[in-house]
């Protein structure tokens, strides 16, 4: 076994291997970028070498400077964690070069299974069902049509040069594919200026389900399957160990393909295949298809091991320090049911836009498995992935482990940056949800019932209004006056509430026009005689009430009023991003709408645009910098007042 | 030393005593709440239209969230006037702010414009001398037109009317303690020098004008044409004139700033007592509606009224077996230690003596005093003026009158004659004086007046040879009975401020505390005693 390993990542993963570094008597060497001095995994870890900038690219993408801290601190080996350079071949030799062991397959793994096409074709050679298709050259109308029957209706056509739905037909019988393909063609054509297309099996309930393989290079086993239905835009939001409605005989089938793909390629250390499955009609032998091969440790690893009661890592560290598998395939078994949610600092109602902030008050419930990578008052920075958490639980049976998740959402408590802790909430609400009937456009189906269910509450609303007007301590006794009660203002970010003292312990809150009975009676928070599960938490952002749906009240400074002037005159960065380009320059005359600068957040890029006609006063961001939501980027001169 | 209470909660004499407090009780309530209403509905439309906030708002937002108004003279002036000044058109009273006990005096200006009636004038002295003698820091929401000019007479020339506002202030600024004010609307002529006579002024822009002529005026006098904002405006006052140090936007940012000013005043309250951890009595304060009789006539033990107030209602009796139609001792109320004087009956010789004696203990001790006033008087006859009762009962007056620690009066019955004075009336200065809705205060009840007066006119009568039917005489009496019936009631006296307000006898408890902790913001000197006649 190692003495010491590097861990080449940072944030959750990190801190995770550290954990079972420390178990095994492993030490521990972390590296941190500039922005990730104060990190959590950097405190946890035995030593910490310093890399380079925030960015990526100038930190945890740099190989060199990891692998000279691993040579540096005498690590033996570097486990990548996942995402930055744990699927990078040339980073796997590099490592190798330098004499240190990389716990993860070999190079020529992580390449077979890169191409996404060879990796196909290598599991069709194995044995592996994949995806049928056809994406020849031959656009022949009746050879397409010959090549849709091989295939199986439904089917799909899909422009080559094709996206956003232009171009793209389901056909679900033969005798309207000649129709379909020609209106396809000719849109293709129209839009994109290639008639080409492509066709493909369409799976009418597609479900992703991926078996969990862990090799030592000569054999391999699987550790069953987890299912990550559970989508939006292909970013995995809850995941679950085993697969809901999976029969004993299909688990084995498909378990059984994963260890042929894994052997065929000789893998070694944890990895992960992906198969889209038809879901449509129970889950088939015949009915799930390779899809692409993950050749690390996975996000959602934790289900896996709550349920076989295995800890990947130290399987990880055993076999890449050379010993054998640790078990055998039928030493392996399923105990119970796990799921995992992963909690993000995004904004869901804004689109799910990432978001970035300082954690004003983070607490988990302690009978959960938490995995994260901060703490109360560190920062979740736009460099990097915004996952604050992930909270993962066990349970005898799927109902039981999916209401602990449930409740140990329920009892998280985050406030400093907005989250997706409610609409995490709402999912684990959801009827078909509660009854297993997953598929990957579930959350895209539902989406507007799932945000909406997360809306907070007004009595939620009046308790934070308590809290912001610090009568939450219950030790503050509302004073008394003589014959009524005095009725008092309380302003936040974004609102304003009344609030009349009753008496000790008791307060009517008047939000939007409605009165709110709130009192505190038996240790607990009672609103309009219902009793809350919540629990009001000052904190240095403001005022949050937990338990259920977040709701946080930041406190408006009542002497600053001179800062609202003149606010139209500067455009702000909507959301976290990088400044592409600054269209403007001081002096320079626009009008409303002119475009004066490009931020890039989201993968996206968003034109700022003039609010009013004006001249520019001054430029206050230049392409190329990190901006936070809110920051002020171009500001117009004031106009002359008449 | 835990009070037992032999109240039967659920005899009937009880929920008749209960129902005729609440009757009471009521008719106080109505007559708060329609002092609270101010002006009226449409006054307050074009107040608020304005962009002013309703004067009451501007006190519960000048205060911490929850914080206790012990409000003083909530029904002043009802009755006079022709009830054209509810309240007497200002709000007076001590809150919290940032933890520190201030007195807030609020002109509300949707009562005839906030002009001083000479009750306002009263209640704002009144307001002024308690926060000298406890030393609060005055907040001044001023939105006043000044004088009321029909009135003059009686609110400008005397010593205790309008130039004394501004005499306090200066009194008070040079001890220390601080005086802010908030200009919200008009301060025109006199009232202009509520601000200039401030420590600390803030002015709403567009909204508090300042200035010892308005435009009319300036116009008559020098033909000049000014508008109110460029003649005392906030920005005038704030740049040009330096009459205001902070300029506001609106009402709400002008009470944020004047809760900042109050922020840093760097005060804190003065150690004079032993502090407990409060307890709430072991019977419920609530009981008092039960336990007290109705009618004023009937005996009660005052103890059932103390087990209902005290912490944990517990009281070390002093002397409990001499004097006993005085009960004294010592108790706490919401942690603070007092020591308690209660009436138990007519004031004997002894019951004044040990009441002496008591306050004489209590002086040394620094120990706050508390009296439970029901008191018809001294005992008279032969027997007792023979053996000395006045000198006793003055005894008892010296020793009101000059012990320094604070004294808080809760006039909880009757308050006649030379009792009101051994007992910590009005002209004996108790910081504070609380007066229940089924009290009574006169020189002496009516029946009795009358009848002294009949017994005079009889004597005339008789001397000259005439007689008085008792038909005659009956129909003498009754103006006089009347009279002091009308004269002696809770309304009318609270009305003239002759208390500082009708509270609900349920609150007596929190209204005690309230005014402790309020006394003890002035440290507590020592005491000199006047001479004792011994």
């Amino acid at each position: 076994m190692f003495q010491k390993i590097l861990i080449a990542n940072r944030g959750e993963i990190a801190c995770r291997v550290i954990d079972t570094c420390r178990r095994m008597g492993v030490a521990t060497v972390a590296v941190f970028s500039d922005a990730d001095r104060a990190a959590r995994h950097v405190a946890m870890a035995d030593e910490a070498v310093h890399l380079g900038g925030p960015a990526p690219s100038d930190s945890y993408l740099r190989g060199d400077a990891i692998i000279e801290a691993a040579r540096t601190t005498g690590a033996q080996a570097i486990h990548p964690g996942y995402g930055f350079l744990s699927e990078n071949p040339d980073f796997v030799q590099a490592v190798e070069a330098a004499g240190l062991v990389f716990i993860g397959p070999s190079t020529r793994a992580i390449r077979a299974m890169g191409l996404k096409d060879a990796a196909k074709a290598l599991m069709e050679k194995a044995g592996v069902p994949v995806v049928p298709g056809y994406h020849g050259e031959n656009q022949d109308p009746a050879d397409l049509e010959a090549e849709a029957g091989r295939i199986g209706y439904p089917v799909l056509i899909k422009a080559v040069a094709g996206g956003g739905g232009k171009g793209m037909r389901r056909v679900d019988d033969a005798r309207d594919f000649a129709d379909a393909l020609a209106s396809a063609q000719s849109e293709a054509r129209n839009a994109f200026g290639n008639p080409s297309v492509l066709i493909e099996k369409y799976i009418l309930q597609p479900r992703h389900i991926e078996v969990q393989v862990f090799g030592d290079g000569h054999r391999a086993v699987h550790l069953f399957e987890r299912d990550c239905s559970l989508q939006r835009r292909h970013q995995k939001v809850i995941e679950e160990a085993p697969a809901p409605g999976m029969p004993p005989e299909i688990r084995k089938v498909m378990g059984a393909a994963a260890v042929r793909a894994a052997e065929a390629i000789g893998y070694k250390g944890a990895g992960t295949i992906e198969f889209i499955v038809d879901g449509s009609d129970g889950l088939r032998e015949d009915g799930f298809w390779f899809m692409e091969m993950n050749t690390r440790l996975q996000v959602e690893h934790p289900v896996t091991e709550a349920i076989t009661g295995i800890d990947l890592v130290e399987w990880q560290l055993r076999v890449a320090s050379g010993e054998p598998l640790p078990a055998r395939q039928e030493d392996l078994q399923i105990t119970g049911h796990a799921f995992e949610a992963r909690l993000y600092a995004e904004d869901v109602p804004a689109g799910f836009l990432p978001a970035t902030g300082r954690l004003a008050h983070l607490a988990f419930p302690d009978w959960a498995r938490i995995e994260t990578g901060v703490r109360q008052d560190d920062t979740i920075s736009p460099w990097y992935d915004p996952m604050i958490a992930k909270i993962v639980t066990h349970g005898p049976t799927r109902a039981v482990a999916l209401r602990a998740l449930e409740t140990a959402l329920v009892d998280t408590e985050v406030a400093g940056a907005v989250t997706n802790l409610d609409f995490l909430i709402a999912l684990t609400r959801h009827d078909g949800f509660r009854n297993g009937q997953v598929d990957t456009g579930l959350i895209a189906r539902d989406l507007d019932d799932l945000i909406a269910a997360a809306e907070p509450d007004p009595r939620a609303r009046a308790l934070a209004v308590i809290g912001l007007a610090g009568l939450a301590d219950p030790a503050v006794k509302g004073g008394a006056t003589l014959w009524q009660p005095l009725r008092r203002t309380i302003s936040w970010d974004g609102g304003d509430a009344l609030i009349e003292v009753l008496g000790p312990g008791a307060a009517r809150v008047t939000l939007d026009g409605t009165p709110h009975e709130v009192r505190w009676q038996g240790e607990r928070w009672w609103v309009d005689d219902t009793l809350r599960r919540n629990r009001i938490v000052r904190h240095s952002a403001g005022v949050s009430v937990f338990g259920g749906r977040t709701v946080t009240l930041v406190p408006l400074d009542p002497l600053a009023r001179d800062a609202v002037a003149g606010g139209e005159a500067l455009t702000l960065s909507p959301m976290p991003g990088l400044v592409k380009s600054v269209h403007v320059e001081a002096g320079q005359q626009v009008k409303a709408g002119d475009r004066l600068a490009m931020l890039e957040a989201m993968k996206m890029e968003h034109s700022l645009t003039a609010a009013r006609d004006g001249v520019v006063a001054e430029v206050l961001a230049a392409a190329g910098d990190q901006v936070e939501a809110g920051a002020p980027l171009i500001r117009l001169e004031e106009e002359e007042t008449a | 030393m835990k009070l037992t209470s032999n109240a039967l909660t659920n005899s009937d004499t009880f929920r008749a005593n209960r129902k005729a407090h609440l009757d009471l009780l009521q008719i106080a309530q109505e007559a708060a709440l329609a002092a609270a209403s101010g002006g009226g509905a449409k006054a307050m439309e074009r107040h608020v239209g304005r962009g002013k906030m309703p004067p009451r708002e501007r006190v519960a937002n000048l205060l911490d969230p929850g914080s206790p108004f012990l409000e003083i003279g909530a029904t002043a002036a009802h009755g006079l006037y022709d009830d054209a000044a509810p309240g007497a058109g200002v709000i007076a009273g001590v809150g919290r702010v940032h933890g520190q006990d201030v007195m807030v005096v609020a002109n509300d200006a949707t009562v005839k414009g906030g002009t001083y009636y000479p009750m306002t004038v009263k209640k704002h002295l009144r307001a002024q001398e308690i926060a000298e003698q406890c030393n609060l820091p005055c907040v001044y929401l001023v939105d006043s037109g000044g004088a009321n000019l029909p009135n003059q007479d009686e609110v400008f020339p005397d010593r205790d009317h309008f130039g004394r506002i501004f005499y306090n202030q200066a009194q008070m600024s040079a001890k220390g303690i601080p005086q802010i004010a908030v200009v919200m609307g008009s301060c025109t002529a006199g009232g202009a020098y509520v601000p200039a006579m401030s420590d600390v002024t803030i002015i709403v822009r567009n909204q508090g004008t300042i200035f010892l002529a308005g435009p009319p005026l300036v116009k008559a006098a020098t033909g000049e044409v000014v508008t109110a904002e460029d003649l005392g405006g906030g920005d005038v006052h704030t740049r040009l004139s330096g009459v205001a140090d902070y300029l506001a936007e609106d009402d709400a940012h002008a009470l944020a700033q004047a809760r900042r000013a109050i922020g840093n005043l760097n005060r804190r309250l003065p150690d004079s007592v032993v502090w407990q951890s409060p307890e709430l009595p072991a019977y419920d304060p609530d009981e008092i509606l039960g336990v007290v009789p109705a009618d004023l006539r009937t005996p009660y033990d005052i103890r059932e009224v103390i087990a209902r107030t005290v912490d944990g209602s517990r009281f070390d009796e002093f002397k409990a077996r001499f004097g006993e139609t005085l009960v004294t001792g010592f108790a706490h109320v919401e942690g603070c230690p007092v020591g308690i004087v209660a009436n138990n009956g007519v004031l004997f010789s002894e019951a004044a003596q040990k009441g002496a004696h008591f306050i004489e203990l209590c002086s040394q001790r620094s120990i706050p005093l508390v009296f439970l006033q029901n008191i018809t008087g001294f005992m008279v006859g032969r027997k007792y003026e023979n053996e000395g009762i006045a000198r006793n009962g003055a005894k008892m007056v010296t020793a009101v009158a000059t012990t320094s620690v604070p004294k808080i009066t809760m006039l909880v019955g009757g308050s006649f004659g030379a009792g009101n004075y051994g007992m910590a009336g009005r002209a004996y200065s108790p910081r504070f004086l609380w007066t229940w809705p089924n009290s009574r205060i006169s020189v002496m009840g009516g029946e009795q007046a009358a009848g002294v007066l009949a017994t005079v006119k009889r004597d005339g009568i008789e001397r000259t040879g005439g007689s008085w039917s008792a038909e005659d005489e009956a129909e003498f009496k009754r103006p006089t009975i009347e009279m002091f019936d009308r004269q002696s009631h809770p309304l009318y006296a609270s009305a003239r401020l002759w208390d500082d307000g009708i509270i609900d006898p349920r609150k007596t408890r929190d209204v005690l505390a309230l005014s402790l902790r309020a006394s003890l913001n002035a440290p507590i000197e020592p005491t000199r005693f006047g001479v004792f006649r011994m």
